[in-house]
């Protein structure tokens, strides 16, 4: 109404001063808007990395305490069993669960060799749900088939990365890859189908999915032991029936497997364990990598930094908030001649504060809408430089451009006070 | 009686002393008159302004507008009853600037609650009355000094008041202007507006139906008929 068509005047009145009081509050609500953005987009990335689109596979493996168990570097521990085929038909029967595979696992780096070249990438042994669960399909030449597990053939599948480093441009199937000394045919080059990456099992995959992995070599599990351990406890692959059921499917397997494969012996029992499930057995036991859980204590971790970062930006409100104070303030003792004499013709003190207020509540929520749009501008070049996503939430444009009003109206009470109670005599004398 | 002032005294406190400023003022005026209260600067006649418009109460004593005791009313009700009953002319005219000369003249009645349709036209009204019709949308820095006044009255008498209160209505203005002032004001007392002028020249005061003197905050004549008139033009 009548007031904020006079604050836009009072505003348009004085461009240059108007600016630079509402530069605080833009600086500010842009720095928040920018944040906001990134980390939303930011989090929406982890998830899908984390989780992967569709894949809903959740890995179970052996922790010792809180650390994946590492058989390259570390001895079989006595008391967990190797998983037989009728655990792995048992585990399939869960609830939520479609599909089990159990695969073993070798990353120390030497393994595989062709000729003079090396591949320090991971061998992993698989049987023969593994290609279904994860998602790969044959590029070249064909995937293991019941001959190669039940007759223990030596025969190898790579993916592309693996095959380059090992073949370089070469055709790789029917080459010989030597894994720890034995020789292996290659039979087929494999990759994920593209809906189905990325495949991440665990925070380390998922540190290092940024970088360049160095590829993989399969090997049937049923050959495992000639070139590693003889009775290496297996990882476990669940593939659950949706991402919703990824947790659950994931804690049902490893209670299974905590029950049924590791043997507790007085030996390893200790007080302390008692009520609790998951860890005991002298600290070996099943855990599900609980990705979506892990999804969200990353993007809680990046939530709170990011948190602290809004508390520093709405510290630039502030600042701006009080910068319009000032402001305000000068404008109150300019126009007290005007205020005296809107007094004196009877205008009440309600009126002369809500003209304030409304003059102060104006130029700050401009300022958001300024800061709002130059911090999604900002928001978008980030992401363009960073290559970081970015997701503009409408709520957060909102809550802005309601909470630099709110600023205004905060900090606009004292100067518009100041006008209200201006004695019209006072004001009037003043020329 | 429209108005009625009984043994009215005003102190203000500077610093830690107070300053007497009028002394049992008594002064009663009826509904219609036109009268000049004359005094130098320093007299105390700014401030008796200032009561009989209520901008500021009397220390004590009594102060009857229009049958109404104003002595214990709050900022707001003062507001009120100026906006109601008094119409102020002052000396710098006191337009707002960014406004056009049909908008400054429609505040009061903005204050009053009144739509905007008939802010307008009641405006143009009292614009057309002191014959600034033709200059509606015209911003005061448009406008000559006499052109700013004749605006300001058209804002006085727009809500049309019982009271119009001018200090030095034509302090600012040359003498033709001034004397056009005069003869609007000379015009609206015929229509039955009591007014009241403060001034210090004679030359003004003497078109008033009557004056009085106020002296180191006394009033002291009371000269019924404009007669002698030799003014001590002292100090502006």
């Amino acid at each position: 109404m009548e007031n904020i068509r006079l604050a836009f005047q009072g505003i348009w009145g004085h461009k240059m001063r108007s600016l630079l009081t509402m530069l605080g509050i833009i600086i500010g609500i842009s720095a928040i808007i920018t944040i906001v953005s990134t980390i939303k987009g930011t989090n929406e990335q982890i998830k899908e990395n984390l989780i992967g689109s569709g894949s809903n596979v959740v890995s179970v493996q052996l922790f010792q305490d809180e650390w994946e168990y590492d058989f390259t570097y570390s001895p079989i521990p006595a008391n967990v069993r190797v998983i037989d085929e009728q655990t792995r038909a048992n585990l399939q029967q869960l609830d939520r669960v479609s599909q089990v595979s159990l695969y073993t696992k070798y990353s120390g780096g030497d393994g595989a060799s062709a000729g003079s070249k090396l591949f320090s990438g991971e061998i992993t042994g698989i049987d023969r749900y593994y290609m279904e669960v994860y998602g790969y399909v044959v590029g070249y030449g064909r995937s293991f088939n019941a001959g190669d597990f039940d007759n223990y053939r030596k025969v190898a599948l790579v993916d592309q990365k693996a095959a380059n480093a090992l073949f370089g441009l070469d055709y790789p199937v029917g080459k010989v890859v030597e894994i720890k000394g034995e020789p292996f045919t290659v039979v087929g080059v494999v990759e994920q189908n593209s809906s189905f990456q990325p495949t991440i099992n665990s925070y380390q995959d998922y540190y290092m999915y940024a970088d360049t992995s160095a590829g993989k070599v399969f090997i049937p599990s049923s050959v495992w032991p000639v070139v590693f351990n003889f009775d290496q406890p297996q990882s476990v692959a669940v593939k659950a029936n949706s991402t919703d059921d990824m947790t659950k499917a994931g804690q049902a397997v490893a209670d299974y497997l905590n029950q049924t494969q590791i043997i507790s012996s007085n030996a390893f029992k200790d007080e302390e364990n008692e009520g609790g499930s998951d860890t005991s057995r002298g600290g070996i036991s099943y855990r599900s990598q609980d990705l979506l859980q892990q999804a969200q204590q990353l993007q809680e971790m990046s939530n709170s930094t990011n948190q602290q970062l809004i508390w520093i930006a709405s510290i630039s409100l502030l600042v701006g908030g009080i910068g319009v104070m000032n402001i305000m303030l000068v404008s109150v003792t300019e126009r007290t001649s005007e205020i005296g004499l809107k007094k004196a013709l009877g205008a009440k003190k309600k009126r002369i504060r809500r003209q304030f207020l409304t003059e102060a509540a104006v130029l700050t929520s401009l300022g958001g809408v300024v800061g709002v749009i130059l911090g999604v501008i900002l928001a978008q070049v980030i992401s363009f430089y960073n290559k970081i996503p970015v997701a503009i939430s409408a709520p957060a444009i909102v809550i802005s451009v309601v909470f630099s009003m709110v600023i205004g109206i905060v900090f606009g009470l004292l100067p518009a006070m100041k006008a209200a109670n201006l004695n019209p005599i006072e004001a009037l004398r003043r020329e | 009686m429209i108005l009625q002032l009984e043994n009215v005294n005003k102190e203000y406190i500077q610093g830690k002393q107070s300053v007497h400023i009028l002394f049992d003022i008594n002064l009663s005026v009826e509904e219609g008159e036109y009268l000049a209260i004359m005094g130098p600067s320093g007299s105390g006649k700014t401030t008796l302004m200032n009561l009989l418009g209520c901008l500021d109460v009397p220390t004590n004593g009594r102060y009857v507008l229009n049958g109404q005791d104003i002595s214990g009313l709050s900022d707001d009700a003062l507001a009120e009853i100026r906006n109601q009953y008094i119409g102020f002319v002052f000396q710098n005219f006191y337009l707002l600037p960014k406004m056009t000369a049909v908008e400054n003249v429609a505040l009061p009645l903005l204050y009053r609650g009144v739509g905007l349709k008939e802010r307008r036209a009641r405006a143009e009204e009292a614009l057309k009355l002191v014959g600034l019709g033709e200059r509606l949308e015209f911003m005061p820095n448009q406008l000559s000094g006499g052109q700013c006044q004749r605006v300001a009255i058209a804002r006085a008498i727009v809500g049309e008041p019982k009271l119009l209160l001018a200090d030095e209505p034509t302090g600012a203005l040359d003498t033709a202007s001034g004397n056009q002032i005069m003869e609007i004001f000379r015009q609206l007392s015929q229509r039955g507006i009591t007014i009241i002028m403060i001034t210090h020249e004679g030359d003004i005061a003497r078109c008033a139906d009557k004056t009085y003197h106020i002296l180191d905050g006394r009033l002291i004549t009371d000269s019924s008929e404009q007669t002698e008139r030799k003014e001590d033009e002292s100090d502006e």
